[in-house]
């Protein structure tokens, strides 16, 4: 066993990969645009928004916990955002009001849950419907569109032939990567997960652990509907509908488990690259959108079997 | 102090609510005598919300045909409410209007009080929004094939008579989906020479136009014309079109001329949007209930064109 060559271990570890480098290779297959250089860049940019929530909602994953406000919090910061730039708030200060915004509902999701004692699930519907109504009743129903010049390179600009959000979501990435690992927050994450009693038990802070990660994920949220909405140049009181469920696909896609305590970044990120791929992919091969749910439902459906498959034999 | 006070105000209260029942009782009384009389007809138009300036538009049209014809017209507001509604409606029946036009706030909430006016007597029409229960004469709303079928000839002209054009789909399964996209594809189906490259659906959302555009423009080299079965996602599509340097080569053609798309058409962005005509629906409503009072048949469906709305 320890000299063999296992092949199990090698599907555990690198399974979700190796499932997306094959549907790649089929799909480019099936059409030569498919991995034509500006279709990836395309396809990584369509997975940018998923992706920076999906990050977010790792860290609440990994706390046992779980984040439905995402969605509602993206289209009120949105509208804020949007509201104070045509106010004419500078972009960086403007930029700051969003994600301040993000934070704060984020913060009080953590509240709800550590001080109020009311569980993840239903404290963060709570505000999910919450920042819905307050996004709607800020921006009256009403698009905001028109924003000034230097906010959409947010979302229109590139940096060495590479859109900028997805030099975002690299440092977002990067930045979470790097607490998970290196810090002393990452290992209260993990440990919060893996059972809360012991944490407290052990001293750890798992109050102020948790509240901190769903102020991360608030930000995060935030930050995804900044990218949207400079690259619309309109920010929609109904824009992020279900954008909740894509990120919890992705992490849980990403091999995450619900109960916590156990996958990481790297895996939420090829979950969502799992799910821009077959988006792109349905419009690319112009596959019926009634035939199109059906693939989407089945790909990850498929992507969850492996999962559950490769832990059975761990 | 404070008590004599608050002894004035419910008193107050209570005269003011006195004077309020016995107007609407006198109103009803009234309009019941002379529906009796056989005098002016008198229609009663409910409305889910005056808060909406379409559903403003819908009852001056109403209002201006009824006045045209010589009919009384009775309106109420639900104001979104389908309680409220339930009860306006009840009020209507109360009165003795000799019609009821109907803008449900909901068409299963509505069903009941359609049901109390078919026991009464009442002839029912729906406009805009169905019912979907209970006996209606006639439902008039406007006509989505034909909007759709509008918007195509109006997009295979802007792009010269052939080409490729693409069709962003609402989503799938609603019913302003299914007859937007049917009357775009009767028409391009019988142009030769026009061929939909791609037909995908954006679920109605300016993200999704955006993304989903992006991707076929990604894999269409050649694309001259697109039409969305709502001016969200032409938008979306708008914006994709515009960071990848191609939106001059585009006609762009969307559907409900929302205030974004109107101002994007003032632009020159957008070539065209397909607008419903409210004013038109309410007038449509007043002058199909006479024609029914009067002994004439009505067609159960009776369509209400839309306009263009370009630069």
């Amino acid at each position: 066993m320890t000299t063999t060559f296992d092949l199990g271990a090698l599907f555990r570890r690198f399974g979700l990969l190796i499932a997306i480098a094959v549907l790649v290779f089929g799909l480019a297959l099936l059409s030569p645009q498919f991995l034509a250089v500006q279709n990836v860049l395309n396809l990584l940019l369509q997975a940018t928004v998923n992706a920076i929530i999906a990050a977010g909602m790792t860290l609440v994953i990994l706390t046992a916990g779980i984040d439905l406000s995402v969605g509602s919090v993206l289209a009120l910061t949105a509208v804020i955002t949007a509201d104070v730039l045509q106010a004419g708030v500078p972009v960086v200060l403007a930029v700051v009001i969003g994600l301040g915004a993000g934070a704060v509902t984020g913060l009080v999701n953590g509240l709800l849950i550590t001080l109020g004692r009311i569980p993840p699930f239903i404290a963060t519907l709570g505000m999910m419907t919450l920042a819905r109504g307050l996004a709607l009743s800020y921006a009256q129903g009403r698009p905001i569109t028109g924003l000034p010049d230097r906010f959409l390179l947010v979302g229109t600009s590139s940096m060495l032939g590479i859109p900028t959000p997805i030099w975002i979501t690299a440092v977002v990435y990067g930045a979470g990567m790097f607490v998970l690992r290196r810090t002393v927050l990452g290992r209260y994450i993990y440990a919060i997960g893996n059972s809360s009693r012991a944490a407290r038990f052990t001293g750890i802070p798992v109050r102020s652990a948790t509240v901190a990660v769903y102020v991360i994920s608030g930000a995060l949220a935030a930050l995804a509907g900044m990218i949207l909405t400079a690259r619309l140049n309109s920010a929609q009181p109904i824009m992020g509908l279900q954008y909740e469920l894509n990120a919890i696909a992705a992490v849980v896609v990403g091999g995450a488990a619900l109960s916590g305590g156990e996958g990481g970044l790297g895996g939420t990120f090829l979950g969502a690259l799992l799910m821009a791929i077959i988006a792109n992919a349905i419009n690319i091969l112009n596959i019926s959108p009634f035939v199109a749910q059906v693939l989407q439902g089945s790909v990850i459906l498929a992507a969850l079997l492996l999962h559950g498959l490769s832990r059975r034999n761990q | 102090m404070r008590r004599t006070l608050s002894i004035l105000v419910s008193l107050l209260l209570v005269v003011s609510g006195f004077a309020f029942a016995g107007g609407s009782q006198e109103a009803g009384e009234s309009a019941a005598q002379e529906a009796a009389e056989s005098g002016p007809m008198v229609i009663g138009l409910s409305v889910s919300t005056l808060n909406n300036p379409f559903f403003v538009t819908l009852r001056d049209g109403a209002q201006e045909t009824a006045d045209g014809l010589g009919v009384e017209l009775v309106v109420v507001d639900s104001q979104d409410d389908p309680a409220r509604e339930a009860s306006n409606i009840q009020d209507l029946i109360q009165q003795g209007v000799d019609a009821l036009l109907i803008n449900p706030t909901d068409s299963d909430a509505v069903v009941p009080s359609v049901q109390r006016a078919n026991q009464a007597g009442i002839p029912v029409f729906t406009v805009d929004r169905g019912a979907n229960g209970g006996e209606v004469v006639a439902h008039i709303a406007s006509d989505n094939v034909a909007g759709g079928e509008m918007a195509a000839n109006y997009l295979i002209d802007a792009i010269g008579g052939s080409g490729k054009v693409v069709e962003l789909q609402g989503i799938p399964g609603t019913s302003a989906a299914r007859d937007r996209g049917e009357g775009f594809n009767n028409v391009v189906n019988d142009t030769s020479g026009v061929e939909i490259v791609a037909a995908q659906t954006a679920n109605f959302n300016r993200t999704e136009g955006l993304n989903v555009f992006q991707n076929i423009l990604q894999a269409e080299p050649e694309i001259d014309g697109v039409f969305a079965h709502n001016d969200e996602m032409i938008l979306g599509a708008l914006q994709a079109a515009e960071a990848a340097g191609r939106a001059d080569q585009i006609v762009f053609v969307g559907f409900d001329a929302v205030d974004d798309a109107v101002a994007a058409v003032e632009d020159g962005r957008l070539a065209a949007t397909v607008a419903q005509q409210p004013s038109e629906i309410g007038s449509l409503g007043v002058s199909t209930a006479v024609t029914y009072l009067e002994g004439q048949d009505v067609d159960s469906y009776i369509p209400v064109p839309l306009s263009l709305v370009t630069q």
